[in-house]
């Protein structure tokens, strides 16, 4: 399919432990689009951030492929990736320990420039610096500013401008408002946006929160314990959710509207089991309400409207 | 309806080498008994502050209080004894803290944690009662009471919730304070904790402060609102008055626009302009002038007083018959 910038087939992420396997990322095949947004959304746990370090090689992946443009990039020299590498870039969950806090903010933004080489020559870098500090809304006095003298919200913004200083094309931002304020977050999440329409770059959105994730997102994919229990584009997913854990997931956001105060919400029991070893078969089936012998059997991935994806024998039918 | 903590006019410093940080200025809230109170407001905005003063918690040398009162039923909180506090503490009125990987003790069992609240405030009781309330309360909060042998490490986050939670309610107090309980946790489990809290807190008939930076949790299990901005309450009313968005400060205002929901179609968010207000360096007027929409001269020069706009709803501004989005 033309249009394709990042695509895994079957990617797996497995930790050894000491009684076995961690399934972080089990099989997880998705496609995002050049300008599009994939939100990736699930409990602390079930491997989406595992996943979005897998994609860009943090991780070295256990199985399955990951393509870049169409090329994989598992199998790649070491010379081609680092060339590549520098299209696929990360903002990171905490503005507090992802800085190196004895480094200004002008050597933060500089540093990816000459570690990567895109552009040389001094005063081409201080242009470029420049450049993108101004576009993520740093101005220019926070040049010999250290991390600790800024709040959340800029040193966010501090993240993002390494991030976009090398012009990548595919960002993996994972969780990068969920340790700010509301009246940040906003902020941040519409610099995001500007980027995006600015750069036609395709993010993959990690985080937790549904409504941030609908706000920003084309496609969204839920997991559990590192499984894609569903796959739709966004409308889909809010309008025809079918599987009982998106289901229980959307009911549980506490929302501010009062129309929605009293109705009837499916409160989940149980907590998510361990990941290590897990059975073959469903492993959301311990906490569901509709649990039957037939979710002990693996569950596959089906398609039950154009580009709605569910693992669940119940929703297939 | 009566009135179980009265707060009034406190003032709260904390002095740092660089600097003073007041960070309450004014703060006026009164809390009615059987009711349970969203208090919200953003980091910074002294949420945790008035819980730490109305537990006379305040870290020593660095905390103080400057002036003001906190009443609880008829005790002067500012002038109790510690023997009087050490009484309160715990039994009437009792804290949930924000981080259960933290606040609990890592070489203690859980069932001697929650008993340890018994064995402090009720020393007359038969050992025997004892370890059944240590008991009852587990099963209220959904662990097994065979657990209570095990240690917090052995436990999920959840889990931990939970048992935070039991030994906050298991003195039965009349004022629970939840600084953020769930914060630290998942939607499905935030969804949990939250009902279970609410159903603990209507069969004890014990009132609560539930301090949250999240509208949407306020909406879904408080009864009342206070919105805390730069350490003063500026915004008191009740759900149906603050969140039908008729009549509001424009801080509560500007934090409704800037959370994205689940059905408007928006394709920004309009955020609130620029950073709040330097604590150590306090603006003379209105704390909020430099970010509001409807500013005036008036707002830059004095404060405005919390007024009443309608029964029970107070606002802090001096515009604050205007409607929502108006400027």
């Amino acid at each position: 399919m033309s249009g394709v910038l990042v695509e895994t087939k079957n990617l797996k992420k497995y930790f050894p432990h000491k009684l076995g396997f961690v399934h972080a990322v089990d099989d997880v095949s998705l496609k995002i689009k050049k300008g599009e947004t994939l939100g990736v959304v699930g409990e602390s746990g079930c491997g989406k951030s595992t996943l979005g370090r897998a994609i860009l090689r943090l991780h070295e992946p256990t199985d399955g492929d990951v393509l870049f443009g169409g090329k994989s990039i598992l199998h790649m020299k070491k010379g081609d990736f680092r060339k590549i590498q520098t299209n696929m870039q990360m903002v990171f969950q905490d503005p507090y320990s992802s800085l190196n806090p004895r480094m200004s903010v002008n050597e933060l933004i500089a540093e990816p420039l000459k570690v990567c080489k895109t552009v040389t020559g001094r005063t081409a870098m201080a242009q470029k610096v420049r450049e993108t500090m101004e576009l993520c809304g740093l101005p220019e006095r926070y040049n010999n500013i250290y991390p600790h003298e800024m709040d959340g919200g800029r040193r966010q913004r501090v993240g993002l401008a390494r991030a976009l200083v090398l012009d990548p094309q595919f960002v993996v931002c994972d969780e990068p408002v969920s340790a700010l304020d509301v009246s940040i977050q906003a902020q941040i999440l519409n610099l995001l946006m500007d980027m995006q329409e600015r750069n036609n770059l395709s993010y993959m959105f990690i985080t937790h929160d549904l409504c941030v994730v609908r706000h920003i997102s084309n496609d969204i994919m839920v997991m559990y314990m590192g499984q894609v229990v569903e796959y739709a584009p966004k409308k889909e997913i809010f309008e025809h959710q079918a599987h009982p854990y998106t289901k229980a997931l959307l009911s549980a956001i506490p929302t501010t509207d009062l129309s929605r105060r009293n109705r009837q919400r499916h409160v989940l029991k149980g907590e998510v089991s361990n990941p290590i070893n897990p059975e073959p078969g469903c492993r959301f089936a311990p906490r569901c309400p509709y649990a039957s012998d037939k979710c002990k059997e693996p569950q596959v991935l089906t398609e039950i409207a154009p580009d709605h994806f569910v693992a669940c024998h119940e929703c297939c039918k | 309806m009566e009135k179980l903590l009265e707060i009034k006019n406190l003032y709260v410093n904390y002095k740092t080498d660089e600097a003073v940080v007041h960070a309450l200025n004014g703060f006026t809230l009164d809390v009615y008994k059987g009711e349970t109170l969203g208090l919200v407001g953003e980091t910074g905005a002294g949420k945790t502050t008035m819980c730490l003063s109305t537990l006379r918690l305040l870290p020593e040398d660095i905390g103080e209080v400057v002036s003001g009162s906190i009443k609880y039923n008829d005790i002067d909180i500012m002038k109790a004894s510690k023997n009087q506090m050490r009484q309160l503490r715990g039994a009437e009125i009792s804290m949930i803290f924000q981080d259960p990987m933290t606040s609990l003790n890592p070489i203690m069992t859980v069932g001697e944690q929650i008993r340890e609240v018994l064995d402090l405030h009720y020393p007359d009781m038969p050992p025997k009662k004892r370890d059944t309330r240590v008991d009852d309360i587990m099963k209220l909060v959904g662990i097994l009471p065979e657990r209570k042998d095990q240690y917090p490490h052995q436990f999920s986050g959840g889990m931990k919730q939970r048992i935070v939670i039991a030994m906050a309610l298991v003195s039965e107090p009349k004022l629970l304070l939840a600084d953020e309980p769930t914060t630290a946790l998942d939607v499905t489990i935030q969804a949990q904790i939250l009902e279970l809290m609410k159903a603990l807190k209507e069969s004890f008939n014990s009132s609560m402060v539930l301090v949250t930076h999240d509208l949407g949790i306020v909406a879904e299990f408080c009864d009342n609102v206070a919105v805390v901005y730069a350490g003063s309450v500026i915004e008191r009313g009740s759900i149906e008055q603050v969140f039908s968005r008729v009549k509001n400060h424009p801080y509560t205002d500007g934090l409704f626009n800037c959370i994205p929901d689940l059905t408007s179609e928006a394709k920004r968010l309009t955020p609130i302009p620029g950073y709040m207000a330097d604590a150590s360096n306090l603006p003379k007027g209105c704390k909020f002038a430099d970010r509001c929409v409807r500013c005036r001269e008036k707002c830059k020069e004095t404060e405005p007083e919390l007024q009443e706009v309608d029964k029970g709803h107070f606002i802090k501004c001096w515009y604050a018959d205007e409607r929502s989005g108006e400027t």
